[in-house]
């Protein structure tokens, strides 16, 4: 009898068991289901179409019209034309990058550790000029930048700017993209030393008594997981962005990628195949980049 | 002397922060000044005579389709937002609180937007859109950007609310469960409001991040207009200073909105 | 009975009665956290439950709150099968070890959390009820980041007795807390206790706060229960090595058993010659570890003579260090052939410490406090 009642239990607790796994095994799906069928309807399925579009050739005669030939040459006839442009715009970025970084890991720190209350308000401040319009913020710079406006006056006057400008330059195109993805430095590093117990500094700060020794052993590598966020998230929208060579660079040599896209998609009629192929190109340096440094640090430690 | 030293060593990283600060809001002010500039043909050069004017401001929907610009902004903005952080939340939690097979794939899928730059994005939804969606009548307009800005404004959410959820501690559902809260009750009354901040954080950001987008929202807008496709579009002929009086403006709401959020939540928790 | 298992889920279960552990073992992967173990808390009793980190007390703790599954075995309160319910349906409250508090709610809220999710019409007078009891009455209207660590502590345990479960299981409650309100607290906690006559199941890894609290002490080691008794009955006779050294001290040495008769057993080390009483000896036959404690030793500065034949005497040693504790200083023999014993001498004398190290000594001491445990070699091979 009560062998009976003690396998009855045992029974019952594994089906109940049982059930509790199963429902598990479906709500994971059913939240991830909208969100990732609308990435894959319109994030995926594009990308796709991006990529066919890349070896197709134009119906001779009817701009607009394409057929898949497997047009390969695409790719050799886009980079063979544009590769100053593709090599300019990871040139741009990656000093941007490291001009943001320089810029925004103390704002970062201070937000983290010296702002106290006013954390939250600083944050918002990070946040705000959002509002104010990417492009009029832009223009904002040309008209600083400009050879009447404050800076290339004093310059001048100093005779210390060769050449007597500083838009039409590549010093505004990298200065515009510094300013414009600041932000996306500024806070992923404020997240990750936001999870740093200021105790842990100051023990280092114990350790090894010199700041900056301190700095460079302890607060460094304990924001590493936010300055490699913050690194991806400045480089990759600085590298395609057009938007900055436009309105503060010249016509001549300082025009991104992203600025032959953008044309060959607008104003080149049959341009299409030549901007997928140079979209993809782009895509597949940073993807490898991307690679490489997800193979060092995880995945998980960039998301 | 050494004094002073001594208190430009100590709040040196304070004053390092507030110089970026001012290098940030250096733009904004120039498009504030220039929101009185009593130009003749276009807003770029200070014009003595007549300024400050605040005939701008009087009258700011002037400029045709400015202000129209305007409203689809927030529209679209609000609009992606909401299913972007409802969406995004969603995956966050899945993808913390649940193992399932595909989680890696799953990561992987909202990491790609992110690591893709917006200029691909655009070309890739804009030539999906001309060369396949048209077929189900989808059109270049409202509801194609609202669509491209839900795509990256969902991957921020992810981010944000995942690390919230990260560094929620598990002790709290248990503390809940143990006390007679059944699995539905603990979520929302327990885990939902503690993570709560996560994802209004995550709304704010993806709301900016919407607003201020011009490059993916340019390919895929077709002649739809939002606020910084009508600026860039009408740099060429010269932006109306009206322009500069919509974008201060905003940009002091947007402020004003978010400190007085932090004021009355500051006061809840003093009360 | 069989109704219990065809339960709706969310329902509460009411169990009165004893707290059971039939042969509960849990496993994580290949690691064994609680093994074949087996225990019976009295209605009412305050029960401790000591042990090292990663002894298991915590894990078992979790399977008698309902957040762990035991992998084998049966849990029970009274007559009722709790094995495989949810935590939300066992008449168990949990007192977290750091608290756990909701930080979203006010102390008051916190409280009445539990009763608003039964359902009880009149949760509020109970919340402040229950934070009148444990001395929180003036602070329900605050939020826990608001309160220090034994305010936090004092409102945890308010919002786990506010339930009146028939278990209240505590989780090193008083761990984060500086130990003078340690020590309050204890007193109040074992207060609290006699006044509503629940059953406390206290995990620890303090064998003085177990002491002070517990009517009964389970020491835990490995998934396993070494040792159950009163305090008094744990520390006078540990039966085994790890009883012995986790609660308070002891000087032990491996000893051969050299003979018995039916009420003594005489063993032998280094040519010295030991007799215990056999009701004293956990093991009886070959090598055994001797042991007794460091406060039963008397120090002499000369061999002893005229000793009671129940005295056993040792030496001579030397001393090789001294500790003086306030109460009592606290002495390290080395006595040739044994290795150091250390003996606590309490302060009595007017003169104070007179023994330096160097000195020669002879230590003595009554043999009914004597024991005997197995070595830790033969226990290891134990199954």
């Amino acid at each position: 009898m009560t062998a009976l009642a003690q396998a009855q239990i045992a029974n019952t607790t594994a089906v109940e068991g049982d059930h509790r796994v199963k429902g598990r095994r479906i709500t994971p799906y059913l939240l991830l289901i909208p969100g990732l069928l609308w990435l894959v309807m319109f994030f995926v399925v594009p990308m796709v179409q991006l990529a066919i579009v890349s070896i197709e050739s134009k119906f001779p005669g009817y701009p607009g019209y394409y057929y898949l030939d497997w047009n390969v040459f695409n790719y050799a006839n886009a980079l063979s034309e544009f590769w100053p442009q593709l090599l300019r715009s990871f040139l741009f970025a990656g000093l941007a990058t490291i001009m943001a970084f320089l810029i925004g890991y103390p704002l970062a720190y201070a937000m983290a550790f010296k702002a106290g209350r006013w954390r939250n308000v600083m944050m918002i401040c990070v946040v705000a000029p959002f509002f104010t319009s990417f492009i009029l913020r832009t223009i904002a710079w040309r008209q600083i930048l400009a050879d009447e406006g404050p800076i290339a006056s004093t310059l001048n006057a100093l005779h210390l700017l060769p050449g007597g400008h500083i838009t039409e330059t590549w010093v505004a195109v990298v200065a515009g993209l510094t300013y414009n993805f600041l932000p996306f430095m500024t806070l992923p590093i404020y997240s990750s030393l936001e999870r740093v117990d200021p105790k842990v500094i100051e023990a280092g700060g114990d350790l090894y008594a010199n700041g900056l020794t301190t700095f460079r052993r302890v607060t460094l590598p304990m924001s590493m997981p936010g300055v490699l966020a913050g690194t991806l998230m400045t480089f990759i929208p600085a590298a395609g962005d057009y938007v900055n060579a436009d309105l503060l660079g010249s016509d001549i040599d300082t025009k991104m990628v992203g600025n032959v896209i953008e044309s060959q998609f607008f104003r080149v009629p049959g341009g299409f195949p030549t901007a997928a192929a140079l979209s993809f190109t782009l895509m597949a340096i940073i993807l490898l980049m991307l690679f490489a440094y997800t193979r060092r640090f995880g995945t998980e430690e960039l998301l | 002397m050494t004094k002073v030293r001594f208190w430009i060593a100590d709040h040196f990283v304070m004053i390092a922060a507030i110089l970026v600060l001012l290098y940030l809001f250096l733009p904004v002010a120039y498009t504030f000044v220039f929101s009185f500039n009593n130009y003749k043909k276009s807003n770029i050069s200070w014009n003595p005579e007549g300024s400050p004017t605040l005939a701008h401001w009087q009258n700011p929907c002037g400029p045709p389709g400015l202000c129209d610009s305007l409203v689809m902004s927030l529209q679209v903005g609000a609009l992606s937002t909401i299913i972007a952080t409802v969406f995004g939340s969603m995956i966050a939690f899945a993808l913390v609180r649940h193992k399932f097979r595909g989680r890696a794939g799953a990561n992987l899928l909202v990491f790609l937007p992110m690591s893709t730059p917006e200029i691909v994005m655009g070309a890739s939804l804009l030539t999906i859109f001309v060369q396949g969606y048209y077929r189900v009548g989808l059109k270049l307009g409202f509801w194609t950007i609202v669509i491209a800005h839900i795509v990256f404004c969902i991957s921020f959410v992810v981010t944000n609310v995942k690390a919230r959820l990260q560094s929620l501690d598990p002790r709290l559902e248990e503390a809940a469960q143990d006390l007679f809260a059944d699995p539905r009750s603990t979520f929302w009354r327990v885990t939902f409001p503690l993570v709560l901040p996560g994802i209004s954080a995550a709304a704010l950001l993806a709301f900016s991040l919407s607003f201020d987008d011009f490059i993916i929202t340019n390919f895929v807008s077709g002649d739809a207009s939002t606020f910084p496709k009508f600026v860039y579009v009408s740099y060429l002929r010269g932006i109306p200073a009206e322009a500069n009086v919509v974008g201060f403006s905003m940009f002091v709401i947007a402020v004003g909105l978010t400190v007085a959020g932090q004021l009355i939540s500051n006061g809840r928790k003093a009360a | 009975m069989m109704a219990l298992f065809s339960k709706t889920s969310g329902s509460f279960r009411e169990a009165k009665g004893d707290l059971r552990l039939e042969a509960v073992t849990k496993k994580f992967g290949d690691f064994t956290a609680v093994d074949d173990l087996s225990l019976t808390v009295p209605r009412g009793s305050f029960f401790a439950l000591l042990g090292p980190s990663g002894c298991g007390k915590t894990t078992n703790l979790r399977m008698i709150a309902g957040l762990e599954q035991p992998s084998q075995g049966r849990i029970l309160i009274g007559d009722t099968d709790l094995t495989g319910s949810r935590p939300y349906e066992r008449p168990v409250n949990t007192v977290f070890q750091s608290y756990a508090l909701f930080p979203h709610l006010t102390v008051r809220d916190n409280v009445a959390f539990g009763p608003k999710r039964r359902g009880l019409p009149d949760a509020m007078e109970k919340a402040d009820a229950a934070l009148k009891l444990v001395q929180m009455g003036h602070l329900a209207g605050r939020k826990p980041p608001q309160l220090s660590g034994g305010q936090q502590q004092r409102v945890a345990l308010a919002r786990a007795l506010v339930n009146e479960p028939e278990v209240l299981l505590l989780d090193e409650p008083l761990g984060a807390l500086d130990l003078k309100l340690r020590r309050e607290m204890q007193v109040e906690l074992k207060r609290i206790q006699t006044r509503v006559g629940l059953t406390f199941i206290h995990v620890t890894h303090d064998q003085e706060e177990a002491m002070t609290m517990a009517d009964t002490i389970a020491v835990m080691n490995k998934g396993r229960i070494e040792q159950m008794g009163t305090p008094a009955s744990l520390y006078d006779l540990p039966r085994t090595a790890f009883v012995a050294r986790f609660l308070g001290q002891a000087n032990m040495f491996e000893a051969e058993v050299v003979s018995s008769t039916a009420d003594t057993l005489t063993l032998e080390r280094a040519g010295h010659h030991f007799t215990l009483p056999r009701k004293r000896a956990a093991v009886e036959t070959g090598t055994v570890l001797y042991g007794v404690r460091p406060e039963k030793l008397f120090l002499s500065e000369k061999a002893p003579t005229d000793l009671p034949s129940r005295m056993v005497t040792l030496g001579p040693g030397r001393i090789i260090d001294v500790s003086f504790t306030g109460v009592s200083t606290n002495y390290i023999v080395d006595v040739p052939g044994f290795g150091a014993a250390s003996a606590f001498e309490q302060n009595l004398d007017v003169d104070p410490v007179h023994n330096r190290p160097g000195d020669e000594c002879w230590l003595s001491w009554d043999q009914g406090h004597a024991f005997t445990v197995a070595t830790e070699t033969a226990e290891a091979s134990t199954p």
